[in-house]
């Protein structure tokens, strides 16, 4: 850029507050009437999640006529509701795997991090919570059908990122490429994926699958789901890589060739560093896509979170709690992915500043 | 009228044959990219097959005559008139016709919500425009699904008819659905008028840009002709004998009656869609609104144009440019996003094609009807949008 870019002066908070509530006379009149619309909205529900709220005991305190939400219910069924049907006294194992989790994602949200070397990290990790989900030779064994909560919507979602990333990258150096067949091949794959609802996909996992494998084949549930997962994802992971792609110039990949690279070389050095660099903030924003529609799990019988957290309202003992578990698990939901939106902006302004150097 | 069947030979070397443009279209390795074709051939043979041999196993006739059958079972409300008893057809379509209803309904109202919101983004009051920043996040950090559960919850917990919640004396909430003054028109259906009104409205704007102005927004004389598109409508309805009403519903017993009414159903899906859409319309619209350089503000400005005209003849036709595919992407998965219904007990094409598969244990076949479905809608609108960006392309091009 030749334009010296200077950033305008930075007026103090309650200047600026000042000018954004009562700027003028209309300014304040609007300030004031969304202030009454939103303390008429607000109050009610303030009143009923804290002020009326029972927040300890059973299910008994929860049923007077003036109680408000029952957290004791989200107490009493916390446990429920993270880990679903998983053995309590291993359940360790996936609060372990909670952590493992955080810590990948940690470890992979740093730039100076990145780098092909994460891949064995990656695939590291996904063996460990597998071992730790399902157990080993040391560990006692768990069944799938018991797995459930918090600890299947994020592997869901991790491993459908993992998985669907070498299909996504495979799909969108296709759908660039000049051989026709396979251009055309990857674009049915895509558009079919991406035109259909995941609903229909997690359909076909559970209901055609287990018809289409020669017989005496199975295939486990949840992992059937994990495919269906990955397979409708890598179609719109493909997408966003392929935008990557198309903002590295032809002059690169030629100067690249004519330097006596070999087109895997071209790839590897030149071209896919710059590309997914460029898309990681798209990347994060559909991963958080991914950790929303795991919860699409529940339709079809997983018990992920959502799930848990619906199943856990049907308990005869604390029945029928539905708004106080969807809260519980809307609250699980926003600390996740609105970390990960936050981290995708800053990411993005970053990412900009340094291509302005 | 007859063509001559020669042709006139142009001088010069002649174009490429069929055969080596279909050659340049395969490029390299036709062989490796031939047998990958046929692998990918084999593959879906061998799943076909597969998949022949357990429904033989399970005594089911692979194919769609099941269509023809009868279906046992009843469907909570439907825009077509279906029973039990009719066929699994006639179930389908009315599935895809409840589909449809909520579709349409659901992008008009999340358009209208998301564009206001987007402006309130825009509008620099700050406590409104942090209210709906909130608002935006709080929506787009949860699962939809738990939101449909949430609306359906609160609706079944909305009390019976008798203590119904109203507002301004003509919207009741109740745990039997939501209702809502209704518009009638004596001896014509709803759904006939609508779309008439619809169609006229649509065709006086349409007339309108064409004969006064040849820009896409002149506000002025588009709303003039939209009003009297909709005059002309009224006064030919009553002319014709068709009495218009406006009905508004009333508590009557242990129900309400009269007015348009919802199902819990149809109204949690609805509600739960539209405030979903609305927060990505919304983020749509302040992101267009915003793409258009401040640059163009300014000299809009310098050239003494107002700002109702600065925003209405200059960012408007160059945000609509971001704005529209945006939009239309939207509402794709608005309609994609309605198969959610299942979850909630709304029996729209998933629904009773889930039923379906149930009964008949037709499950492939079921399968097939919904994503064809769903794949023409997607394959349509995105063929209709990649005509629209070529136009404004080129249109974009031929100016600068």
């Amino acid at each position: 850029m030749s334009q010296i870019e200077l950033a305008p002066p930075v007026a103090p908070d309650w200047h600026r507050w000042r000018e954004g509530l009562f700027s003028s006379w209309a300014n304040g009149l609007v300030t004031l009437v969304t202030l009454a619309a939103i303390l008429w909205l607000a109050l009610p529900f303030f009143r009923w999640a804290f002020i009326d709220a029972v927040w300890t005991g059973t299910a008994a305190d929860c049923a007077g006529e003036t109680a408000g939400a029952c957290w004791a219910f989200v107490g009493a069924k916390f446990r429920f509701m993270l880990f679903a049907f998983f053995p309590p006294q291993l359940q360790w194992r996936p609060a372990l795997v909670l952590a493992l989790i955080a810590a990948l994602l940690t470890i992979s949200a740093l730039p100076r991090f990145w780098s092909f070397r994460l891949v064995p990290v990656w695939l590291l990790a996904l063996v460990g919570i597998w071992l730790l989900m399902a157990g080993t030779s040391g560990l006692e064994p768990v069944s799938t059908n018991h797995w459930g909560g918090l600890p299947i919507t994020l592997t869901v979602s991790i491993a459908g990122l993992a998985f669907a990333f070498p299909i996504a990258l495979a799909l969108a150096l296709a759908r660039q490429s000049d051989m026709g067949i396979v251009r055309y091949l990857a674009v049915a794959f895509i558009e079919v994926l991406r035109g259909v609802p995941m609903i229909a996909v997690l359909y076909v996992a559970m209901l055609i699958v287990p018809m289409a494998l020669p017989s005496g084949a199975a295939i486990d549930k949840l992992l059937r789901a994990q495919i269906g997962v990955t397979l409708f994802f890598s179609a719109y992971l493909a997408e966003v890589i392929r935008a990557g792609l198309q903002v590295i110039p032809a002059g690169q990949k030629e100067a690249a060739l004519s330097l006596g690279l070999s087109r895997i070389q071209m790839l590897r050095l030149v071209v896919l560093p710059q590309a997914l660099t460029a898309v990681i903030p798209a990347i994060v924003n559909l991963s958080i896509g991914i950790v929303l529609n795991t919860s699409l799990l529940a339709v079809i019988g997983i018990h992920d979170l959502l799930n848990a957290a619906k199943t856990s309202a049907t308990d005869p003992t604390w029945l029928g709690f539905y708004s106080e578990a969807y809260i519980f698990a809307a609250l699980v939901y926003f600390a996740i992915c609105f970390t990960g939106s936050r981290y995708s902006l800053w990411l993005e302004r970053k990412l900009k500043a340094s291509d302005r150097h | 009228m007859v063509f001559p069947m020669t042709r006139q030979r142009q001088p010069g070397p002649s174009g490429p044959g069929p055969v080596s443009r279909l050659r340049s279209w395969i490029g390299p390795l036709p062989l490796q990219q031939g047998l990958l074709f046929i692998g990918v051939l084999l593959l879906f043979a061998f799943l076909g097959q597969n998949t022949a041999e357990s429904m033989h196993r399970m005594g089911l006739t692979p194919g769609f005559a099941f269509l023809s059958h009868q279906a046992n079972f009843e469907i909570g409300e439907s825009v077509l008139s279906y029973s039990a008893g009719d066929s699994y057809a006639r179930a389908l379509g009315a599935g895809i016709a409840n589909t449809v209803k909520v579709a349409v309904v659901g992008c008009l109202l999340a358009t209208v919500l998301g564009v206001a919101l987007g402006i309130i983004r825009l509008s620099g009051n700050l406590l409104l425009a942090s209210f709906v920043h909130g608002y935006v996040e709080l929506l787009r950090n949860t699962p939809l699904l738990l939101q449909l559960f949430l609306w359906s919850a609160i609706i079944h917990a909305l009390p019976p008819p008798r203590g119904a919640y109203t507002l301004l004396g003509s919207v009741y909430l109740s745990n039997r659905g939501v209702f809502l003054p209704s518009l009638s028109i004596e001896g014509l259906p709803a759904i006939v008028w609508l779309s008439a009104v619809v169609l006229v409205v649509l065709a006086a704007l349409f007339l309108a840009r064409r004969l006064f102005t040849g820009s896409a927004f002149y506000l002025p004389k588009s709303a003039a002709a939209a009003v009297g598109a909709l005059a002309l409508c009224y006064l030919t309805l009553t002319s014709l004998g068709f009495a218009a009403s406006v009905e508004i519903p009333a508590k009557g017993g242990f129900n309400i009656r009269g007015g348009l009414s919802l199902t819990p159903e149809f109204a949690a899906l609805l509600i739960g869609l539209v405030v979903n859409a609305s927060a990505s319309i919304s983020e749509i619209v302040r992101s267009g609104i915003q793409s258009v350089k401040s640059g163009q503000w300014e000299a809009a400005r310098a050239l003494g144009l107002k700002p109702a005209q600065i925003m209405r003849l200059v960012v408007l036709p160059q945000a609509l440019r971001v704005i529209t595919p945006l939009m239309i992407s939207s509402f794709l998965d608005l309609t994609k996003n309605s198969s959610l219904a299942v979850a909630i007990g709304y029996p729209d094409l998933v629904s009773v094609a889930n039923t379906t598969a149930n009964t008949t244990g037709q499950a492939l076949e079921a399968i097939i009807i919904i994503g064809a479905v769903y794949l023409t809608i997607s394959l349509a609108v995105s063929a209709l949008m990649n005509l629209y960006n070529r136009r404004v392309v080129l249109r974009g091009e031929g100016k600068r």
